[in-house]
C-alpha cells in the first residue's frame, strides 16, 4: 500500500553551544578576513536546531517508521549529550582539526546518526539561527529532497 | 517546473492502541500516547504542487481551488474530530503522523488535476512531522 509513496519521519532537536571559526592554516589577519566576528578569540554561541529525517517501511502494527522514544534516546546519546552546553571547538574531538561551521556540524551529526538501527537516515538539516540552515544527505543522492 | 505550497492547520484528537498487543505492550510501545481517553494536537499540513505556470494566467493552479480542495478533503474530514473514531480512512490504523500523511496524500492526489501533487508534510507538533513523496521521484529526477 505504501510502495507508491516514500514516507519520511522528521524530528527536531535543540542544543546550545559555543564555537569559534578559526583555522591554524590561515594567518590571524586572514582568519579575521574570512570569518569576521565569528573568529573572535573567546568564541560565541548559538541555539542550534537539528532536524533528523528518516525513511523506512511504516510498521502496520505501530504505524511508525521508528519508535520515537528509541530515536530520542539515540540522538541524545550520540549527539546532544556531547554537544549541548559545550564548546564545539574544545569539547568535540571532530572539531579539534576542523572548523565548526554549521556545514561541518551537519556532516558530523550525520556521521554520528547514520547507524540508527531502525530506519535509514536520509538527511540532517541544522539551523544555526532562525535565519540560516544547512542540509547534508551523505553520499546518498536519494537522501536529497525529490 | 515551479513548486507552490499551501499551509493549513487543523486540530484533532487521537490515541495509539493496537488491540493485538497486551495492555502492557501498548503502554511500553506507545507510552503516554496510549492514554485511553486520547489527547489532541494542532496539526499543520503543507501541501506542495508542482507544475508549469499557465502562460495566460501565470499560475500552476489557482490557489483558491487548492484552498477549496483542502477545505473539503482535509478540514471537513479531520478538523475538530477524533481521528480514531471519526475518520473512516484511518480506521484500523494507528493514527501516527506517518499514517495520517499517507491518507492525506491518497485523498489529495486524485483531486489535484492542475499541476501534480509533489510533497505533503504533516506536522503533529513543531518538533515532529512526516513527509510523503511519490516513490522514485528522487531517482527519476524532477518529474
Amino acid at each position: 500500500m505504501s510502495s507508491a509513496l516514500k514516507v519520511e519521519l522528521g524530528r527536531r532537536y535543540r542544543f546550545s553551544a559555543s564555537h569559534r571559526l578559526h583555522t591554524a592554516h590561515l594567518s590571524e589577519e586572514e582568519n579575521i578576513l574570512v570569518f569576521g566576528k565569528c573568529s573572535n578569540p573567546y568564541g560565541h554561541g548559538h541555539n542550534y536546531v537539528v532536524e533528523v529525517s528518516l525513511s523506512g517501511d511504516v510498521d502496520p502494527a505501530t504505524g511508525m517508521i521508528a519508535n520515537l522514544a528509541d530515536l530520542d534516546a539515540f540522538v541524545a546519546r550520540q549527539v546532544l549529550e556531547d554537544f549541548d552546553h559545550k564548546s564545539l571547538n574544545e569539547d568535540v574531538p571532530a572539531f579539534h582539526d576542523r572548523v565548526p561551521t554549521t556545514e561541518n556540524v551537519c556532516i558530523e551529526i550525520f556521521r554520528r546518526l547514520k547507524s540508527f538501527p531502525e530506519a535509514r537516515l536520509e538527511r540532517i538539516r541544522v539551523e544555526e539561527t532562525g535565519k540560516n540552515s544547512f542540509e547534508y544527505a551523505g553520499d546518498n543522492p536519494e537522501g536529497n529532497r525529490p | 517546473m515551479v513548486l507552490i505550497t499551501r499551509k493549513i492547520e487543523f486540530s484533532a484528537s487521537h490515541l495509539y492502541h493496537n488491540p493485538n498487543f497486551s495492555a502492557e505492550e501498548n503502554r511500553r510501545i506507545f507510552g503516554k500516547c496510549n492514554n485511553p481517553h486520547g489527547h489532541g494536537h494542532n496539526y499543520t499540513l503543507e501541501v506542495t504542487v508542482a507544475g508549469e505556470p499557465d502562460p495566460v494566467t501565470g499560475m500552476v493552479l489557482d490557489l483558491k481551488e487548492l484552498k477549496e480542495i483542502l477545505e473539503r478533503e482535509v478540514m471537513q474530514r479531520m478538523d475538530h474530530r477524533h481521528l480514531n473514531y471519526e475518520v473512516p480512512e484511518l480506521s484500523g490504523q494507528i493514527p501516527t503522523c506517518e499514517n495520517i500523511a499517507q491518507v492525506l496524500w491518497r485523498l489529495l492526489d486524485p483531486k489535484i488535476t492542475r499541476g501534480r501533487l509533489h510533497h505533503v508534510r504533516l506536522y503533529e507538533s513543531p518538533d515532529l512531522f512526516a513527509d510523503c513523496y511519490r516513490n522514485g521521484a528522487a531517482a527519476a529526477g524532477k518529474q
